[in-house]
């Protein structure tokens, strides 16, 4: 026998507009938001203030000294360290640190190392100064970074 | 006379592989989706040192001083300067001895301005040390080049 109207297999499909409208606007959100993440890291200073009947200060340990002078808009114009003029070469205040400093074997850490007092005039950039404690603290070797000195501090601020 | 109804045939894309797409589109947004970012503010942009890199493990007590670039130091959310900056650092220092530690404990975080004038910093640092804190960190920006 034949069946002139046999209905047609329903075919039921789910309706993914919905669907596709949250998860576009999921996809927007996370476009919108997403921001490229510079790594960033820390120059560690442990600075205690210092008590003013410092009678026990030893000659042998007395911190290096790191003059940094500047013009009015805040340009770095000479770097000094102890008493040798070095101009306003970065590259020449780490020789010269290496030369104070970077006899010893890495590792070897009996003490805690040289420390460096920084003292800058006010208005000098902060980018200068962060540019000094990176040619002082260490050279970066590859993937390797040889330790120069650890121990930082800053000299009382000169305001002018 | 019978007319056969003629069933219109309907162009449905296959969306299958698009969605696939979308949905790893979102899954790698989501992955490198950094909500640590809070920790950073418009108004600073940090100097660059070939030498840092990112911290292994997190600072204990970390107190962040945003320091923009005309020396105005933001501590959660308030503005101050390095004269009244005391007041935000003692109610810092209440929150810290609440909990059992000293100051000495803390680490206080300079996010300073690349411009900004190193006697601020210096003088943020300054009142800080009055304030009993000796552990600092200077944030600078990890550069690769």
């Amino acid at each position: 026998m034949k069946f002139r109207n046999r209905e047609e297999a329903v075919k039921h499909e789910v309706n993914m507009t919905s669907m596709i409208d949250i998860v576009f606007l999921l996809l927007v959100f996370f476009v919108m938001t997403f921001k490229i993440v510079e790594l960033e890291g820390d120059f560690s200073v442990k600075m205690p203030l210092a008590s003013d009947s410092s009678g026990m200060v030893d000659d042998t340990e007395l911190p290096l000294k790191l003059r940094l002078q500047a013009d009015e808009q805040g340009r770095l114009t000479s770097i000094q360290l102890n008493d040798v003029q070095l101009g306003v070469d970065f590259v020449a205040l780490q020789n010269q640190v290496i030369a104070l400093v970077g006899g010893k074997p890495p590792g070897e850490a009996s003490d805690d190392g040289p420390e460096i007092e920084i003292d800058t005039d006010f208005n000098l950039r902060y980018e200068y100064v962060i540019d000094a404690i990176t040619s002082v603290s260490g050279i970066k070797q590859g993937d390797q970074t040889l330790k120069l000195i650890e121990k930082i501090k800053f000299a009382k601020p000169r305001r002018s | 006379m019978r007319v056969k109804s003629k069933k219109v045939d309907l162009a449905e894309g296959d969306l299958t592989p698009m969605i696939d797409m979308v949905f790893q589109l979102i899954a790698f947004f989501m992955v490198l989706i950094n909500f640590a970012q809070t920790e950073a503010n418009d108004r600073v942009v940090l100097p660059n040192s070939k030498l840092v890199k990112p911290p292994d493990e997190k600072l204990d007590f970390p107190i962040i001083l945003h320091v923009a670039q005309d020396g105005e130091v933001i501590l959660g959310g308030d503005s101050y300067t390095a004269q009244t900056l005391r007041i935000g650092l003692n109610q810092e220092l209440a929150v810290i001895r609440a909990e059992g530690k000293s100051p000495a404990d803390a680490n206080i975080i300079i996010r300073a301005h690349k411009d900004t004038a190193a006697g601020d910093v210096q003088e943020i640092i300054r009142s800080a040390q009055e304030q009993k804190f000796e552990k600092f960190a200077l944030r600078v920006k990890e550069d690769r080049s």
